[in-house]
């Protein structure tokens, strides 16, 4: 039963399997393997056991569509009505969200049926899954690694086959990293595509959600669940969504593929060889490639550092222990309420980025930080725009690594940063991106990201399916133990 | 740019954080660094470009200033750490004269 969500949505159409069984067998998986891998913070049997016989009166009555009966899980940032959200932070530990996310509406409305809530570092802050108040999640390749971040569960439980397809956010990196890391497809698409309603803020400028799964086909079913305009975002883009999974299978012939150089100068010598053999995939499929140049890459780290912090203090400020979420006992006045209840709330990491976004927009430093930040921020997006008038999909690797070990950057934080430097820029110019399996360094996986033109996803999508049917390093599976 | 721990402490009140002495110690070099990187930003000169606030460079969608909320303060104060006849309590703010 471990098979694509497209494999499964046909066993379902076709009545070879139902949906009560297919939730069972997952929920049995987690029970066994979670204990260890930690990915879920929140597990609804109940509610997913009624959300599945729901959804097989729909495929008997002939109602069904592609997700009907579809197990998945949620980021633990995605606001479920009458279920926790704890954004992976004790500040929310008993937070329960008083409306659904229009993500999670989306994906209910499609049939889907949620799982649990996946474990994240905090407030989505982080490249490893270390941060999280529930504890670290293992990488199922190796569990003495880390799975990447911050939707480190989402991505973990599909690359262990504990869901077959699971949401994720990525503000500098989030979805692509973790999925390069547990070898798995994860695409963030254009800002503004998925709805940010009832997702909780990070830095609202970059934020963006979408879907983690074993194969690009099926990141296509889901994403055609999550995209679309919605009124209550107001940076949600009007613009009518394409059928993801119509042009998967269009040929890529003629197709220009740029590679920045800036992305393989210094890069690990194992990665390099991966990525020169999907370029010779793409080479037989018709693809040609051309050198590119993205001149401002190395302020990118430096900008989203002063952009995503400052954004960071000024949504994280609402965390006053008045509302919801996390009080401090006892509080002397209302400046002790705050201070307490914010320092014995929040972990160091949340800490470290509200403490930077607030010297960055304090008094007589506006100007040096955000103004800078926010120029170079053009320049970065102005760099994608003159690339893509000579080609249609940029390609480079989606980390510098594969996935590390734990405890290994947490003392220096700037390392940690280093993990998001080829995915961190896509989210300052607000492009679409997805990092798809291409090959293993030893037994970790190796991640391949592809950067495409804004709201082209469906053509992103189509280029790496296009390579998952003629390689099938997005098949293998750890070890399940 | 190195910060000093009282430079720290300062920001922590800013952002309503209380830090141990520890907790500075463990700051402020690491704040440093990531100061210290950020300055990067200075390489290039950037005087003749414009800020860019959101990355389609779109603008701020409105809506009619029409109610389409209905109330719900009893199902939002529900989950507050303490209410009281519909208010939310903080600890006391002005004193007794």
């Amino acid at each position: 039963m471990l098979k694509t969500i497209a494999e499964l949505s046909q066993a379902l159409q076709s009545k070879k399997i139902s949906s009560l069984e297919l939730t069972q067998f997952y929920l049995k998986r987690i029970k066994e393997l979670d204990q260890d891998l930690n990915c879920f913070i929140t597990v609804t049997e109940e509610q997913a056991l009624a959300a599945a016989k729901t959804a097989d009166q729909k495929i008997a009555a002939g109602q069904a569509g592609r997700l009907t009966g579809i197990p998945i899980a949620q980021k633990d940032i995605f606001c479920t009505k009458g279920i926790k959200t704890t954004c992976g932070s004790k500040m929310l530990h008993n937070f329960t969200a008083p409306y659904d996310a229009t993500v999670v509406a989306k994906l209910n409305a499609a049939g889907t049926v949620m799982l649990g809530k996946t474990n994240m570092d905090e407030f989505a802050m982080g490249s490893s899954n270390e941060n999280s108040h529930f504890g670290p999640v293992k990488n199922p390749w190796d569990k003495n690694c880390v799975p990447g971040g911050s939707s480190g569960g989402s991505a973990a439980a599909v690359a262990a086959g504990l869901v077959p397809g699971a949401t994720g956010t990525d503000t500098g990196g989030s979805i692509r990293q973790p999925a390069a890391l547990c070898g798995i497809t994860g695409i963030k698409p254009t800002y503004g595509r998925v709805s940010r309603y009832g997702m909780i803020a990070f830095a609202s400028s970059l934020d963006q959600g979408g879907p983690f799964a074993r194969s690009a086909e099926d990141t296509a079913l889901l994403l055609n669940a999550m995209a679309g305009f919605d009124e209550h975002d107001s940076t949600s883009v009007d613009r009518p969504i394409p059928d993801y999974t119509a042009t998967l299978n269009n040929s890529i012939q003629g197709l220009r593929i740029g590679l920045p150089k800036e992305y393989f100068e210094g890069l690990n010598p194992e990665i390099a060889k991966k990525l020169e053999e999907a370029r010779h995939e793409y080479e037989k499929l018709g693809a040609q490639f051309k050198e590119i140049t993205l001149p401002n890459m190395n302020l990118s780290i430096p900008a989203y550092y002063v952009i995503a912090p400052a954004e960071c203090s000024s949504n994280l400020a609402r965390y006053d222990g008045v509302r919801y979420g996390y009080r401090c006992e006892n509080p002397k006045n209302l400046e002790d309420l705050y201070k307490r209840t914010r320092s014995e709330g929040f972990g160091n990491e949340v800490k470290r980025r509200i403490m930077i976004g607030t010297y960055v927009l304090s008094a007589g430093y506006y100007d040096a930080y955000y103004l800078k930040a926010q120029k170079i921020r053009r320049l970065i997006r102005d760099d994608f725009v003159n690339a893509f008038q000579s080609v249609d999909i940029i390609m480079s690797p989606t980390a510098p690594s594969t996935a590390f070990k734990f405890g290994e950057k947490t003392k220096d934080p700037l390392s940690m940063y280093l993990s998001d430097i080829y995915t961190i820029s896509t989210n300052l110019a607000g492009l679409p991106g997805i990092s798809i399996p291409a090959g293993f360094n030893s037994h970790l996986p190796i991640g391949l990201q592809l950067v495409g033109n804004y709201f082209e996803e469906a053509r992103l999508l189509n280029v790496a399916h296009a390579y998952q049917t003629v390689t099938d390093w997005h098949t293998r599976m750890p070890e399940s133990k | 740019m190195s910060l000093k721990p009282e430079e720290v402490k300062k920001i922590a009140h800013l952002a309503r954080l209380n830090l141990s002495e520890s907790d500075i110690a463990l700051y402020t070099p690491q704040l440093s660094s990531i100061l210290d990187f950020v300055e990067h930003m200075s390489e290039i000169d950037t005087n003749t470009v414009e800020p860019l606030a959101h990355p389609l460079d779109l603008p701020q969608r409105l809506r009619s200033d029409a109610i389409n909320e209905p109330n719900q303060r009893d199902l939002f104060q529900s989950i507050a750490p303490e209410v009281k006849v519909g208010l939310y309590l903080v600890p006391k703010v002005i004193e007794e004269a």
